[in-house]
């Protein structure tokens, strides 16, 4: 897991809504093949720091810092726009809290998968067809439905179908908004052993965002705790939920039944 | 507190100085709870040390400091890994995490898997982790599942559903899957009856013969005196002072 | 006509259709917002061709105007007339005769000329639109040439009828940079559109968008390694004419499920036959249906 720099270096990043606070002043290091869970309540900041860190928001001051590929670490905001986007559909994923805002409901299953590849130039349809119906299997989809339409899906299959259609483009980051907040709870289980599998089968480095202790405490390897916009905790995520020091972490720990 | 019984250890393998603890309770108008102060000892390569002692002396929550899983606020936890000295109270999480993975193996009383898994992949993954191939780990985890007396038919099915005496029996071969140099015990026999009991002692002697270093908590007398090589008496901390 | 000006439109509004041709030419294949104008005919029916055909059309020009090939279809006919009532200028029906071509859904069988302009009417002119609903995104998309979803379409063809079945308004991109819809020709017209030496211009009336091909500049309709472009073939040659290469439409006639297949491009059989071409059934359309039944 240690790799001489971190993948994401992240330092004093703020946002507003005007008056309002998002998030201020967070800074944290994400190393290769790490799970970094951000925690809080709903209002805490959380999905307004994972859009600011995905570039899907520009932030008011700060820096994130990725280490690209081929040219060592870059503040994303400071890239061109079509490097920052080819760099968000090659290297990175996102999965979205509700499948329907990361996926095109109008195209099948395979064409989902498919897309990521065919955008950065793939032109073969065996080939492309060929990784759909691995990705497909990967997430536990069966290989037939590759041509049915995402609406034919329950929930849990179309938030796996999301997933497939992050990873076929082997991205190094991902960022998680809630991946199984949308998913009743006897499918939440599947889909948290699923990606628990795929992330250390890949090594990915993921920062997911989450209102539920346990599926933090599964996922992440670390903890950063936010409330009203800020990082009040951090740290090894069995230690933060086990032995919480900030008032509010203990609060919220002690207000969920199973950690 | 160095240990006078033993052969002069001249490395340790785990080494507790001045170790302090408390929880502050801020959910209950901060309330300061004191759990440990002062805590010093040393496990040498091949040793195993009991922690004996009432409920509330801290024995569970010394294990989890080393572990890393509570927080300490005074003292060293020094770790011999890979060569290095890794102090554990004030290392980075990617450090913990990797001590973790190739040193400081833990089994505790409760298992905590996720809902899906097998259980033969519950026990193969900490091998698995420290890069042994699919096979050899699947055939470590096969062999203790035997030796624990997991029937077959159960270890395709994930552990949630099991006794509480097999689940402690997942975890300990979880624990053991993996040749961890120093190993963390807590009430390993809780819940077993005595061939497993047995079986339990054979594999910490093993894992003594290899020279690994336990510390445990162990309720049971007759495993305690079988196991353990010394025995560190705590006393709840308000008493203690 | 009295009270209008030639052409229909005023002096002003031709002037800012023709800034847009301009740039449009000089952009191969970018959709170049205009202020379109309303017309006296419902969009849908060639608005935007219309307007480009009046910002270009002088009184030398000789105005050919086709719909699906045909020169006699109400829509070819209403257009070619309200050009000939509000300019004069001569109109034809055939294709070496004509210098602007106005047409929908088809490109003239016959090579165009460096002399000669083709006015396409388009419905809908972002090739993206389908991909993506939101303006702003597709202009990006544009703008940084983020084109490989286009593919996505296409991949959806082939999954579902295990070829590429889109068979017209086919994608292309012009001039290595511009994704583009060729309005709705079928894809057999798609080779025409590719370094043709006539000025090819693309008017969206009701979308307000002007966009062009200039003379031989490269047009690629899109395609996989494994699944290369092809345009439709036809097992029947024109019924009237025998010509077996050109774009075929199925006509029904009689009621009793008789069927020939005749050139779609009606100049272009005229001519043929004209030439002494001679189909399988010269006569089927030019007499009464019982006679050509058995």
């Amino acid at each position: 897991m240690m790799a001489a720099t971190p993948l994401l270096q992240v330092r004093g990043l703020t946002r507003r809504y005007g008056a309002r606070i998002g998030c201020r002043d967070v800074s944290f290091d994400l190393w290769p093949g790490e799970v970094l869970g951000i925690v809080g309540e709903s209002g805490s900041g959380k999905t307004t720091l994972l859009k600011c860190l995905s570039a899907q928001l520009e932030p008011d001051a700060g820096q994130v810092v990725y280490a690209t590929r081929d040219e060592g670490p870059r503040d994303i905001f400071a890239l061109s726009e079509p490097r920052r986007r080819l760099l968000m559909r090659t290297d990175w994923g996102i999965v979205h809290q509700h499948p329907v805002e990361g996926l095109r409901m109008g195209v099948s299953a395979g064409a989902n998968v498919g897309e990521r590849l065919m955008a950065v130039g793939a032109r073969n349809y065996g080939r492309i067809r060929a990784s759909a119906l691995d990705w497909l299997g990967r997430v536990e989809i069966a290989r037939d439905r590759i041509d049915d339409m995402p609406r034919t899906f329950s929930g849990g299959m179309l938030q796996r179908l999301q997933i497939a259609r992050n990873l076929v483009s082997s991205p190094r980051l991902v960022f998680m908004d809630e991946p199984t907040g949308s998913l009743d709870v006897s499918v939440q289980a599947r889909l948290l052993d699923l990606l628990h599998g795929l992330v250390a089968d890949l090594g990915l480095s993921v920062v997911v965002v989450t209102h539920d202790l346990a599926v933090a405490r599964l996922l992440a390897h670390r903890l950063m705790v936010m409330r009203a916009g800020s990082v009040v905790e951090e740290g090894l995520t069995d230690q933060v939920l086990d032995d919480p020091q900030h008032a509010y972490t203990q609060l919220l720990v002690a207000s969920i039944l199973h950690p | 507190m160095s240990p006078n019984a033993v052969p002069p250890a001249p490395e340790f393998a785990l080494a507790v100085t001045g170790l302090g603890k408390q929880f502050t309770l801020h959910v209950q108008g901060g309330v300061v709870l004191p759990v440990l102060s002062g805590m010093n000892l040393e496990v040498a390569p091949g040793e195993c040390v009991a922690l004996n002692g009432p409920s509330g002396a801290g024995k569970s929550s010394l294990l989890r400091l080393v572990y890393g899983n509570y927080r300490a606020q005074k003292g060293s936890i020094r770790v011999r890994h890979r060569g290095q000295v890794v102090d554990v109270a004030t290392a980075t999480p990617q450090k913990i995490l990797e001590l973790r993975r190739h040193t400081l193996g833990y089994v505790s009383q409760f298992l905590r898997v996720i809902p899906r898994v097998p259980a033969i992949d519950v026990v193969a993954e900490p091998a698995r982790a420290v890069g042994m191939s699919l096979a050899e780990a699947e055939h470590r985890a096969e062999r203790l599942l035997s030796r624990l007396r997991i029937p077959e038919r159960l270890w395709s099915l994930p552990p949630a559903t099991f006794s509480g005496g097999e689940q402690q029996r997942i975890n300990l071969a979880r624990g053991f899957v993996v040749d961890f140099p120093v190993l963390l015990l807590d009430e390993p026999t809780a819940a077993l009856d005595a061939d497993n009991r047995r079986t339990v002692m054979a594999l910490i002697a093993e894992a003594k013969g290899r020279g690994a270093a336990l510390l445990g908590i162990f309720h049971d007398a007759e495993v305690r005196e079988a196991v353990a090589d010394r025995v560190i008496a705590m006393r709840p901390p308000a008493m203690a002072a | 006509m009295d009270g209008y000006n030639f052409a229909y439109l005023d002096e002003q509004t031709k002037r800012m259709i023709r800034r847009a041709i301009l740039k449009a030419v000089a952009i191969p294949g970018y959709q170049v917002p205009f202020a379109s104008r309303e017309m006296p005919l419902p969009y849908g029916w060639g608005t935007g061709g219309i307007q480009v055909t009046a910002a270009i059309i002088g009184l030398a020009d000789t105005l050919k105007v086709i719909d699906q090939g045909a020169d006699d279809t109400t829509n070819a006919v209403s257009i070619r007339r309200f050009f000939a009532r509000t300019t004069g200028v001569a109109t034809t029906e055939r294709t070496a005769d004509a210098t602007i071509i106005q047409t929908r859904h088809r490109i003239p069988e016959r090579s165009l000329r460096a002399d000669q302009i083709i006015v396409f009417q388009v419905p809908i002119p972002e090739p993206l639109r389908w991909l993506e609903p939101r303006e702003t995104e597709t202009r990006k998309m544009h703008a940084l040439s983020e084109y490989g979803a286009m593919h996505v379409k296409l991949y959806e063809d082939v999954a579902r009828h295990g070829r590429i079945a889109t068979a017209y308004d086919y994608p292309v991109m012009v001039g290595g940079r511009y994704l583009m819809r060729p309005s709705p020709i079928p894809k057999f017209d798609n080779p025409k559109l590719d370094r043709s030496p006539a000025l090819q211009l693309f008017g969206a009336g009701r979308e307000k968008r002007i966009y062009a091909v200039p003379p031989h500049t490269e047009v690629y309709s899109l395609d996989f390694e494994d699944h290369p472009f092809e345009v439709q073939k036809w097992e029947q040659a024109c019924a009237l004419c025998g010509a077996g290469d050109s774009f075929l439409d199925e006509v029904i006639v009689d009621d009793r499920g008789g069927r020939i297949f005749v050139c779609s491009d009606s100049d272009h059989c005229g001519e043929r036959r004209a030439a002494g071409h001679v189909g399988a059934q010269p006569d089927a359309l030019g007499q009464p249906a019982d006679k050509v039944a058995p």
